[in-house]
């Protein structure tokens, strides 16, 4: 749940979204990932570390560079979350269905 | 299968639709009249709305309480800000945990759909931190009931 807190909060930032679709499209490192925007090395290094800290990326040792990309499990992980509350919304929306049907067959008077 | 979507927008928003067989007033009287709220807004099975306070007009209150019949429960209180029978609710909630939530401003639309309703609730909360804790914890106790814990019973909910 802590780990799932943290993907959420990580998610919440517009930067962070951004570099997450970049490495949807395959590894990369710092410096590429900091191409795209208008904001310091410093700055999306922080936002890397705060993805990493979530799960939500992993990184590999390859000298200096330290290339990133997408972490699988993370991401399924939100997937489920999501699907979760989607069932236990069913849940209820599935009685209402019920309630709807006994209105429909129940004899309505006219109204105005 | 599932007839429900629910999905987040931009940074502050959750959205989700759920198509019903019934017209728009039916679903839209089932929103707004507790006899029929308490039949359906319950969470897990054995949880129930003792209390459920529907004032449909504009500032009119909502108050509704659960409970699991065992000693836990919470509330959420929330006000109307327009409604157009019966196509449109527009309201305010917060849930109870006891400390109280954010404000949620939701915005609930009934649309005609072939035979039926394609309802459409849009949620906006005040900023991208509290939809986070929100999705992450908050709609587990409160969103429609507790969903502490969302195992099979519920998953097996017959359709």
């Amino acid at each position: 749940m802590a780990n799932l807190n943290a993907a959420f909060s990580a998610l919440a930032d517009p930067t962070r979204r951004a570099i997450l679709a970049r490495l949807a499209l395959g590894e990369a490192t710092v410096m590429e990932l900091a191409e795209p925007f208008q904001i310091t090395q410093p700055a999306i290094s922080r936002h890397i570390k705060v993805l990493e800290q979530s799960g939500l990326i992993l990184r590999r040792s390859e000298g200096a560079k330290r290339p990133c990309r997408l972490a699988p499990a993370a991401i399924t992980e939100i997937d489920r979350w999501l699907a979760m509350l989607r069932e236990a919304l069913e849940a209820n929306y599935s009685r209402l269905d019920g309630v709807l049907a006994a209105m429909d067959s129940t004899p309505t008077q006219d109204r105005p | 299968m599932t007839k429900l979507t629910l999905k987040t927008e931009g940074d502050t928003h959750v959205v989700v639709t759920r198509r019903f067989a019934a017209k728009p007033e039916a679903v839209y009287r089932a929103h707004v009249e507790p006899a029929l709220i308490q039949k359906w807004m319950l969470g897990p099975p054995g949880w129930t709305m003792p209390t459920c306070i529907n004032d449909a007009r504009p500032g009119g209150k909502i108050h509704y309480a659960w409970t699991d019949g065992k000693g836990g429960g919470f509330h959420l209180t929330g006000e109307f800000i327009a409604l157009s029978p019966f196509s449109r609710l527009e309201h305010v909630e917060r849930m109870h945990l006891p400390d109280p939530t954010p404000d949620n401003h939701v915005v609930t639309t009934f649309t005609p759909d072939n035979n039926g309703t394609l309802m459409t609730m849009r949620m906006t909360l005040p900023d991208a931190e509290t939809r986070t804790a929100m999705l992450a914890t908050g709609m587990e106790h409160g969103m429609e009931a507790s969903y502490v814990r969302l195992e099979a019973e519920i998953l097996g909910t017959p359709v």
